[in-house]
């Protein structure tokens, strides 16, 4: 790896202090560095400055309040899937979190470093954007909130500015009535990327139909995509036999996925639709079960 | 880029090193403080080979940083042994034959530790699932499954 300097930032204000002169030394934030210091290896980022946020008290903050959940841009998965808070309350959310990595990947990454990495097929982004999550974002001196559905723009690209960096991620905990799940196929059991990846969130109301819905879809695009054509399928509907089959033929017209070693395009909308109907069913069971 | 001073602790005792901001920990271990017993494999995080464990955490040391280090509880393989004997994992490992050429051997020993201390009582299912993140090339994973079956009840058998 070539030379660089490393800084270990321990509050805020003086991670802002190091962002002032991040454009002229050109810097990357390190947190579990799962993805990161494998780029660097492989010479796709040749960064100055090394930010490490994860002596920052901000970045680990890993609770539930005021009906949000809150996960630091430094915890890493594992801390996620022992919160049994979270884990009930977002399984969607948690449940995509488990999947990234080994164990010992687990015991590094972070969400928020899933989120920046900005791969097509990252497991937590379609449970994240179905949850209506967000991302606190600072700079030198600015500070602003983006949702989680369109900070990634391109394999690798986001709308993160060089000069910026991710505090935490924040997102509504599902009220009693409302539920989530996300699931992916890989060919493998485990170690294994998403072929496609299916993440949805929905409110039943008391006689069983769907009031509110948000689905999204992983890996049958540059970008994990919204399903808007998925959940007007189920909207007002009981999530029954018919419902399902409506909401798997809408998402397999759902991006425009391609055909790599993974799967071709057409066994990736063929998953998409599977992934859909299956996720529906669970999260639309779990809702039942939270409303009993 | 001048060298930085990292104080730590390795496998219980008090270790201080300079390094390079880009040296890995793995790096720092075998080529500075001579503990080769963790192994580099694929240097990306998928092989597990150089499994060492962080505070209480399991980790690919060729995923962490040196200077990462610093204030950190560092355990590696030399810190598994009794003084005069094997830990019950390197011996079930050796009584099972689970290993061939011991590449991947120390990174499964860490990986099982870590396990058996947060579940004494695995099932076949999630050790597999546990150790996948470890490759073996040689061996299989059969032998090593009942290595470590073997260990667990060994260990929970000591504490009963």
């Amino acid at each position: 790896m070539h030379a660089f300097q490393y800084v270990a930032p321990t509050s805020l204000a003086a991670a802002r202090e190091l962002l002032k002169d991040a454009i002229s030394v050109p810097t990357r934030v390190l947190a579990g560095g799962t993805d990161l210091l494998v780029q660097m290896r492989a010479g796709l980022h040749s960064p100055a400055r090394l930010l490490d946020i994860k002596k920052i008290p901000e970045t680990n903050v890993l609770c539930i309040e005021a009906g949000q959940a809150r996960i630091g841009a430094a915890v890493c998965a594992a801390r996620i899937g022992e919160h049994d808070a979270l884990r009930r309350l977002c399984p969607g959310v948690a449940e995509a979190i488990a999947l990234i990595g080994s164990v010992q990947v687990q015991g590094r990454a972070t969400v928020v470093g899933n989120l920046c990495n900005a791969s097509p097929a990252a497991d937590s982004v379609p449970a994240l954007m179905a949850a209506g999550a967000s991302i606190r974002v600072i700079g030198p001196d600015r500070e602003r909130w983006l949702p989680v559905a369109g900070f990634a723009v391109a394999p690798g690209r986001t709308l993160l500015a060089p000069d910026e960096l991710i505090v935490e991620l924040r997102l509504p905990v599902p009220d009693a009535h409302t539920a989530e799940a996300y699931q992916r196929f890989t060919p493998r059991a485990e170690m294994d990327i998403a072929v496609v990846g299916v993440g949805a969130r929905l409110t039943l109301d008391r006689d069983g139909c769907c009031r509110a819905a948000e689905v999204a879809i992983g890996a049958v695009a540059p970008t994990a995509l919204p399903a808007p054509e998925v959940v007007a399928a189920i909207l007002g509907a009981r999530i029954d036999e018919a419902a399902l089959t409506r909401a798997a033929a809408a998402a397999k017209s759902v991006g425009n996925p391609i055909s790599d070693k993974r799967g071709t395009a057409d066994f990736r909308r063929h998953i998409a639709g599977v992934l859909t109907r299956r996720v529906l069913r669970t999260a639309a069971e779990r809702a039942r079960q939270r409303s009993l | 880029m001048t060298k930085q001073h990292v104080l730590t602790t390795i496998n219980g005792e008090q270790t201080e090193f300079l390094c390079e901001p880009q040296q890995s920990l793995l790096g720092a271990l075998r080529e500075d403080l001579g503990l080769t017993g963790t192994k580099e494999g694929c240097g990306t995080g998928d092989c597990g080979a150089c499994s060492v464990i962080v505070n209480g955490r399991l980790t690919c040391a060729c995923l962490v940083l040196a200077v990462e280090a610093d204030g950190q509880q560092i355990e590696t393989i030399e810190g598994v042994a009794e003084p005069q004997a094997l830990h019950p994992i390197q011996q079930q490992f050796l009584e099972h034959a689970a290993l061939q050429c011991g590449i991947c051997t120390p990174g499964l020993i860490m990986a099982t530790k870590a396990l058996l201390e947060k579940n004494p009582d695995p099932s076949e299912h999630e050790i597999r699932y546990w150790l996948s993140g470890n490759l073996c090339r040689c061996t299989g994973y059969d032998k090593i499954v009942r290595a470590v079956l073997a260990a667990a009840a060994q260990l929970r058998g000591a504490e009963a």
